[in-house]
């Protein structure tokens, strides 16, 4: 008999509210099925299991708020119990519970909520606290019938607020929900106290990159496109494994290099707020399906629908914030990886190559990376790693 | 279609890509990047959406041209733009 616990979806995550069983005792289960939907800040997040077996016994009935570590239910027929809580092995640590929150969430009695919750995006889900709306009660119009702002606004019989120059809706300080604001702030603390980061920068030619991405989308379908993010991130999973310091956790002391690379992709929330779950196996994806995957990955943070798998499961980071116009980020590791790997815009700029001064699209490569796994010629080497790869995209 | 029409099947699109807008705030002649606060994976969101809905494929050479609402509904009147049925993921937001 093994124990499905309430799994640690990150260093921020303390607790998180069971709000749908997708199996029933006497079902059997295998490896990777989704099976339960779980509430955090993050928004609702569809549980795997690492083992296969039969559920003989479910414990913690949808609706109720519980500490990461508690036994949701029990499984039978699984040989060898998998470390408790982890992930899919190897990669993910056992639940790191010396987060320094405060923890009002393990304290709390269970959150009275009904069953067969729909999923809500986080920015709707911070609204809903905000104007104390049931989510429960409240019919979804999104994609798969998830919750939008607009439907929480319509719940709450509130027009939207207007926003004086612009259609959008303004995103204020603290907009994402507090609880989201006080888990980032909690891990990026933890980070700055215990990670000694040292950071580099590289300026990366992109022409070639980006002359052969023209190319290659002129003759793509328009659902084939590929945007030069992706040849970054693929660049970037593929320096990965030849500089494996890079790639992989600091845990007990010790570094553990990741036996896969999985990219964690920062993601911003339409009204405030960060996650950067992973995308898998990045390296060995070609550029097509990078896209796909990142596609689905941003559509699926930002409506609701992440499984656990790709919050805990990161093994490197990477921040894109071009699209913002900044021309270089300096990121803080997210533990317990030991790297992150930030990329301004691209920016035409004059550029001196053969002897001969032209413009180029550039743009600034940097690297956050940790001090007790690598030193900086380590980091230096990686980024080189991904200006050379970004040299050849076609081979990408 | 007409242009009221086209304009339509454009702001549905829109509004799955940024739910939380009020598409009748949109100004016709602004940036949508910046009235939508989307970035390049949601403009090609949409330019997909485009396509599926509306039957009309931007290359990317062509992105200036529909910056704007108004830029845009003009661009798709003078590419034939017709109503398709609905199918794929991405006119939702799912991406392709």
């Amino acid at each position: 008999m093994a124990d499905f616990l309430m799994p640690s979806l990150g260093a921020d995550m303390e607790a998180g509210t069971l709000v749908e069983w997708k199996v029933a005792p006497g079902q059997a289960v295998k490896r990777g099925d989704v099976v339960a939907v779980v509430d955090t800040d993050k928004g609702a997040i569809e549980v795997e299991i690492w083992e296969d077996g039969v559920v003989a016994e479910i414990l913690v009935p949808t609706g109720t708020k519980v500490p990461v570590g508690t036994v949701l239910a029990r499984v039978r027929g699984a040989a060898q119990a998998a470390a408790p809580g982890a992930g899919p092995p190897p990669a993910v640590p056992a639940p790191r519970r010396e987060v320094e929150a405060p923890r009002p969430a393990a304290a709390a009695p269970p959150a009275a909520m009904g069953s067969g919750q729909a999923r809500a995006s986080p920015a709707a889900r911070a609204k809903a606290r905000e104007l104390g709306v049931d989510l429960s009660s409240v019919a979804g119009t999104g994609p798969d019938g998830a919750v939008t702002l607009a439907d929480v606004e319509a719940a709450a019989g509130k027009a939207a607020a207007a926003a004086p120059t612009s259609a959008r809706a303004a995103p204020v300080a603290g907009a994402a929900a507090p609880g989201m604001r006080q888990a980032i702030a909690a891990a990026m603390a933890r980070s700055k106290r215990e990670i000694p980061h040292y950071y580099l920068a590289l300026d990366v030619d992109l022409s070639r990159a980006l002359a052969w991405l023209a190319r290659e989308n002129e003759r793509r379908p328009v659902t084939e496109r590929l945007l030069p993010v992706a040849l970054l991130l693929k660049a970037v999973a593929r320096a990965a494994r030849e500089v494996p310091e890079m790639n992989g956790f600091f845990v007990d002391g010790a570094f553990r290099p990741a036996g896969s690379v999985h990219l964690g992709v920062a993601i911003s929330l339409r009204l405030g707020g960060l996650i950067a779950p992973a995308l898998h196996d990045v390296d060995r994806l070609d550029l097509s399906a990078v896209m796909r995957g990142l596609n689905d990955l941003v559509a699926r943070t930002r409506r609701g629908g992440l499984r656990s798998s790709e919050l805990s499961d990161g093994t490197l980071t990477v921040t894109s914030l071009g699209d913002m116009g900044v021309g270089e980020v300096y990121g803080v590791i997210y533990p317990p990886q030991v790297a992150l790997v930030g990329f301004g815009r691209v920016q035409e700029r004059p550029w001196a190559a053969g002897g001969m001064l032209g413009v180029r699209p550039v743009v600034t490569v940097t690297l956050a990376a940790d001090h007790r796994v690598s030193d900086g010629i380590r980091g230096a080497q990686f980024l080189a790693v991904v200006d050379r790869l970004l040299q050849a995209p076609e081979a990408l | 279609m007409n242009a009221a029409e086209i304009r339509e099947v454009v702001l549905s699109i829109l509004g799955g890509i940024a739910p939380e807008v009020d598409l009748a705030r949109v100004r016709p002649d602004a940036d949508l990047r910046e009235e939508l606060d989307i970035d390049s994976m949601d403009v090609l969101r949409f330019v997909v959406g485009l396509s599926e809905r509306l039957g009309v494929e931007v290359p990317e050479a062509d992105y200036p041209l529909i910056r704007t609402l108004d830029g845009c509904v003009a661009y798709l009147a003078a590419h034939g733009a017709a109503p398709r049925q609905q199918a794929g993921p991405a006119a939702q937001g799912a991406g392709a």
